[in-house]
């Protein structure tokens, strides 16, 4: 392959890599027997997840009264649980899709990662909305379906069940999404393998042998996915507002919670899509792959989105001041000064205060300050949640009737599980699939311009390119 | 393993440009390409060789229509005909409160419909053995391939030559 010299754009991916050595990189951890660390890392992420269904079944044994909720306080962990997990889903589709959409190059090093981290979180998501109705095993009810109760169907009017269609839909069209990616790099993987092993590839990669027909309609379909995804991934987080916004509860009920909640989502998520990545690219040695770049361009979509979350904080209190509604302003007064005053501050410092650090380019470019914040906004964007559910909760409109709610060694062993199977399924994908997507980056390659001239500056090469608009060649005009 | 029965006489590429290169060539002395294989989508490939545009795009606003009847109709006779109940005071029909599901499943049918379509007209499904003709392709080779009973043998292995193929080799498939 000849190199191409593009020498004003940085590439998107470095160390001037050939097509070949792109595939030895990213095929080669699915190839070679897992370290010593990823071994104990599994073991701990298993164990983890054992006692979280261990936890799981003892809910669904004891019943929903082994969680410390009760007549004031019905959604706890259950659901602020849900919604985090939830919202760190939408950073996946928003890095395939919306940025696909924006035609923005440097999301093929992580949109891979990024959908599989979807996926699973979706997976994670989904358990506490089974498990918090009490009754798993009638939990079918949710779907209508010709029945011989009546039939009596689910009330379409209720967020809740706009909730089951979106959530379902999205982890479908996620799971089509991310697969239709991973079929042709499946095919690569396959195309070096032997024995079994070649058998399960080619069972995987669905016979993918790169006609260019197939080719053709591959970038057709992910077209139109990326599409679709883009008003769905809205959706979702939007409809999950909905449960509570719909409902008449002081702090809930809120016209702004739409556009807030999907900001709050896209926050958390590409910080948990950071924290993935950083100990990805460092353990895969993908930092060619997952360059700074990346890294500074996420910690932007970070500052900005927290920036979002922060003006929705500030406008939550401006309008329950404004409003002269004396239930609202208590809502928010308690929120900020009540018993749970702790998880307010916690949400503030974490969201708002800490994520203004990445206006300094240099520690947007920091891999250890981009670490330590992305573990900061996950439990911010965590204590965001449980601000809105159980502090609103816990004082009601009655004050005989406050309540103060802690969780359970089950709830707490629940959410740790949810943990270990969100990172015991990172973990085998990353055994089993090549973690970057390889054709795409391929088809990438020689856009980024493999053989950037890191001397040259932009005024000496002005004239190499034939790509300039009007405007450019009339500023060099005056230039000279 | 499927076949086709085909004699295939194909060229090797090293780079995306010399393929292109080389399609638009064959395309110009009428030699019909019987497919291209390439490791990753080569931008511009599909005018190069005359590939229509995909109406995959059409066929998912058909199925996405169908989840918007699906949904919408469905949720009116449920809610009109088969059961009506009053909840919290609203209309038998609250059209507004069937947007967010009627949306859903129309993202969902135009999915689902759209990716299986895919994947059933390219033959590609889980088991399926296509034949390959050069497990390169999927790395960093770009194939050419002609059916050896359409083009004539000396022509075809001039065209390979003139337009820099690494390799020439035959196959049946």
């Amino acid at each position: 392959m000849s190199a191409v010299v593009s020498p004003v754009r940085r590439p998107l991916i470095e160390g001037n890599k050939t097509y070949h050595q792109i595939t030895e990189d990213l095929c080669t951890p699915t190839e070679r027997t897992p370290s010593r660390a990823w071994v104990i890392a599994f073991i701990i992420a298993v164990a983890t997840m054992a006692y979280g269904f261990f936890c799981i079944g003892w809910t669904i044994w004891m019943g929903t009264g082994s969680w410390n909720l009760n007549r004031t306080i019905g959604w706890g962990y259950d659901i602020t649980n849900f919604v985090w997990w939830i919202g760190i889903g939408h950073a996946g589709t928003l890095i395939s899709a919306i940025l696909m959409l924006f035609r923005q190059r440097w999301r093929t090093g992580v949109n891979r990662a990024a959908e599989a981290m979807t996926i699973f979180a979706v997976i994670c998501a989904a358990i506490f909305p089974l498990i918090h109705v009490g009754r798993i095993w009638v939990v079918f009810y949710f779907f209508p379906y010709p029945n011989v109760r009546g039939p009596l169907w689910p009330n379409f009017n209720s967020p809740l069940l706009w909730d089951v269609f979106a959530i379902s839909t999205y982890f479908s069209v996620s799971l089509l999404f991310w697969y239709t990616g991973l079929v042709p790099d499946f095919a690569t993987v396959r195309n070096r393998a032997t024995g079994l092993r070649k058998k399960i590839y080619n069972f995987l990669s669905f016979g993918w042998t790169g006609s260019a027909k197939h080719w053709s309609r591959w970038e057709s379909l992910s077209l139109v996915l990326a599409g679709l995804s883009t008003p769905l991934v809205l959706s979702v987080h939007t409809i999950v507002s909905f449960d509570f916004a719909t409902s008449v509860i002081p702090g809930w009920h809120t016209t702004i919670f739409p556009p807030y909640f999907v900001a709050g989502a896209i926050f958390s998520g590409f910080a948990m899509v950071l924290t993935l990545m950083l100990i990805t690219r460092k353990i895969l040695k993908l930092e060619e792959y997952i360059t700074l770049e990346h890294i500074e361009s996420m910690n932007k979509v970070i500052l900005v989105t927290g920036t979002i979350v922060g003006v929705a904080y500030l406008t939550e209190l401006f309008i329950a001041w404004y409003s002269g509604y004396v239930y609202e302003q208590f809502a928010f007064f308690n929120r900020a000064m009540g018993v749970y005053w702790w998880s307010y501050f916690g949400m503030m410092a974490c969201n708002v205060i800490s994520p203004q650090i990445f206006w300094v380019k240099k520690f947007r470019r920091s891999v250890l300050v981009t670490f330590i914040m992305s573990i900061f906004v996950n439990i911010g964007m965590w204590f965001e949640r449980f601000v809105i559910i159980a502090t609103t909760l816990a004082r009601d409109y009655l004050p005989s009737s406050w309540s103060y709610y802690y969780p359970t060694w089950v709830e707490i062993g629940i959410f740790i599980g949810t943990i270990g199977l969100f990172f015991t399924l990172y973990m085998i994908f990353t055994r089993v699939a090549p973690v970057v997507a390889i054709a795409e980056v391929k088809s990438i390659l020689k856009l980024g311009g493999n053989q950037y001239v890191e001397s040259h500056n932009y005024k000496h090469v002005h004239g190499f390119s034939d790509h300039h608009g009007h405007e450019e060649s009339h500023h060099e005009s005056h230039h000279h | 393993m499927r076949r086709y029965n085909k004699e295939v006489i194909y060229g090797i590429y090293d780079d995306e440009e010399k393929l292109l290169q080389a399609v638009r060539r064959a395309k110009s002395k009428h030699l019909d390409i019987l497919d291209v294989y390439s490791p990753f989508p080569v931008h511009g490939l599909d005018q190069a060789m005359g590939i229509e545009e995909s109406r995959l795009h059409q066929a998912g606003f058909v199925y996405g229509l169908c989840g918007t009847l699906t949904a919408f109709l469905g949720m009116s006779w449920i809610f009109t005909k088969d059961w009506p109940i009053i909840f919290g005071g609203k209309p038998y029909w609250p059209v507004p409160a069937f947007i967010p599901i009627t949306f859903e499943l129309t993202v969902l049918f135009a999915a689902w419909g759209m990716t299986i379509t895919f994947y059933t007209i390219c033959g590609l499904w889980p088991g399926v053995e296509n034949p390959q003709l050069d497990l390169r392709t999927t790395d960093d080779k770009f194939c050419i391939a002609f059916d050896s009973n359409e083009v004539s043998n000396s022509d075809v292995r001039s065209f390979f030559t003139e337009t820099g193929a690494e390799e020439v080799n035959t196959k049946s498939i």
